[in-house]
């Protein structure tokens, strides 16, 4: 019989987790779509003003959704005792870490990223703009995830930590946020171009894939003993 | 099965001195198990000997003395030991199944690649027919075999139970006895805190009572 190594098994029983408890990426698809639907409500039905700020509500909308589920990220394996034996495995907890917040955002920040494009409809976005949002969040929600992750292994043996979480995290969240708004709104503006926001965008991504599996881990550690 | 695979592991304990919350549970203990040798931990409620557990499994840092495996790579304990506590560590949204196949996957050592398969192990424990039902569903002495399915799966020669037998009916108690003294044969050492018999011949620890249990609780628990 093949067996499959670790990290797939991992991977693999994550998205079924997911997909199982909630609906997993249609509910925080759902969540973004409210978000994104009472902004013009609040601040009126003004095209030009909704499609200059459109991008950064899409990207606040998606900071927001992600963040929704993050907490039980390990939370859920603490409770179960899963994760005295992910502690004890042989495989580096660095890289459960790294599957785990890889799962998640296959299961709910992906649907995001393919979602904002219609969205964008809604908040008088062009096609231009709407793919350069696309991109940007592609590139972004990764980062975001991870950041996450470092928050979700700080507060796991809290039983209300959710709140907790976001309050440490979206401080961190801001450089992305930044660079990503920049990026996707420079598709419409004459002024800033698109591919430097972007770049850096990029590289904040690639230094949260490569530093948040370490410092969660380490706050993992730390926390359960 | 090929007996005595599990030959030449010593489970050693120098000095073993544990806190819990800043209260001392245990204050130099020394233990030495040989492959094939069962230990059975016995005290009242709060005497430590989940903590003790978790110190053996490497999952809580002595606070003095060390412990070791020898035979294994570093002499490390945690790689080479299931650790089964109160908490069965299975989702209750997956199958039996699904949940056996990712420990399986995770726990695997390279050293003994043969071992039960998922729906094996599930029969072996008297649950042939349970393998894909979500462990939602399962009654609590049904969760428990699955998490104990875990050991048979994943072959490793040191096996620490917290409570094993807890919500077994007699039946299935007899079957987990059969499975530790399978494993005693092949080699194996196993370390169980209980408060009923295990059913095997096992030497014997007794925790005494908490003497710093009526100090100031001002720890809290986490």
């Amino acid at each position: 019989m093949k067996r499959t190594g670790p990290l797939a098994a991992l991977f693999l029983r994550e998205i079924r987790v997911a997909r199982r408890i909630g609906g997993g990426g249609a509910m925080g698809v759902m969540f973004f779509l409210a978000l994104v639907t009472i902004v013009p409500f609040a601040v009126g039905p003004d095209l030009n003003l909704l499609s200059r700020i459109g991008p950064a509500i899409l990207w606040i909308a998606a900071l927001l959704a992600t963040l929704l589920g993050l907490d039980r990220l390990f939370q859920a394996d603490h409770e179960d005792g899963s994760l005295d034996l992910l502690l004890s495995a042989d495989t580096p907890l660095e890289l459960v870490v790294l599957v785990k917040c890889l799962a998640h955002w296959t299961a709910t920040g992906l649907p995001l990223v393919v979602a904002a494009p219609l969205f964008g409809f809604m908040l008088a976005q062009e096609p231009a703009a709407m793919a350069a949002l696309a991109v940007s969040l592609l590139v972004g929600t990764p980062a975001l995830a991870m950041i996450g992750a470092i928050g979700a292994a700080l507060t796991v043996t809290l039983r209300r930590g959710g709140l907790l979480m976001a309050i440490l995290i979206l401080p961190l969240a801001i450089p992305i946020l930044i660079f990503g708004v920049s990026a996707a709104s420079a598709a419409t503006s004459a002024t800033t171009p698109f591919v430097t926001p972007f770049l850096i965008l990029c590289a904040l991504s690639l230094a949260a894939l490569a530093l948040a599996p370490f410092a969660a881990a380490a706050a993992l550690r730390h926390m359960s003993e | 099965m090929a007996t005595a695979r599990f030959a030449s592991f010593r489970l050693i304990a120098e000095d073993l001195s544990l806190e819990r919350g800043g209260r001392k549970l245990l204050a130099h203990v020394d233990l030495a198990l040989e492959s094939g040798q069962a230990l059975a931990i016995t005290g009242a409620n709060g005497a430590g000997k989940s903590t003790m557990l978790r110190a053996l499994a490497g999952l809580l840092p002595p606070a003095q003395g060390r412990v070791r495996l020898v035979g294994a790579p570093d002499e490390d304990v945690a790689s080479h030991a299931h650790y089964v506590g109160h908490l069965d560590a299975s989702k209750p949204t997956l199958t039996a199944r699904e949940n056996l196949v990712f420990w399986q996957a995770m726990l695997s050592l390279r050293e003994w690649r043969t071992a039960l398969t998922p729906q094996d192990a599930l029969a072996r424990l008297g649950l042939p027919h349970v393998a894909d039902l979500p462990v939602g569903y399962l009654s609590a002495g049904q969760k428990r075999r699955v998490g104990l399915a875990r050991l048979l799966l994943a072959p490793r020669p040191l096996w620490l139970l917290d409570e094993p037998t807890t919500a077994l009916d007699r039946a299935a108690q007899a079957i987990f006895a059969g499975c530790m003294r399978d494993h005693l044969a092949e080699g194996g050492i196993i370390v169980a805190a209980t408060h009923a018999p295990l059913g095997i011949d096992a030497q014997h620890l007794e925790l005494g009572a908490p003497q710093a249990a009526l100090a100031a609780p001002q720890a809290a628990l986490t």
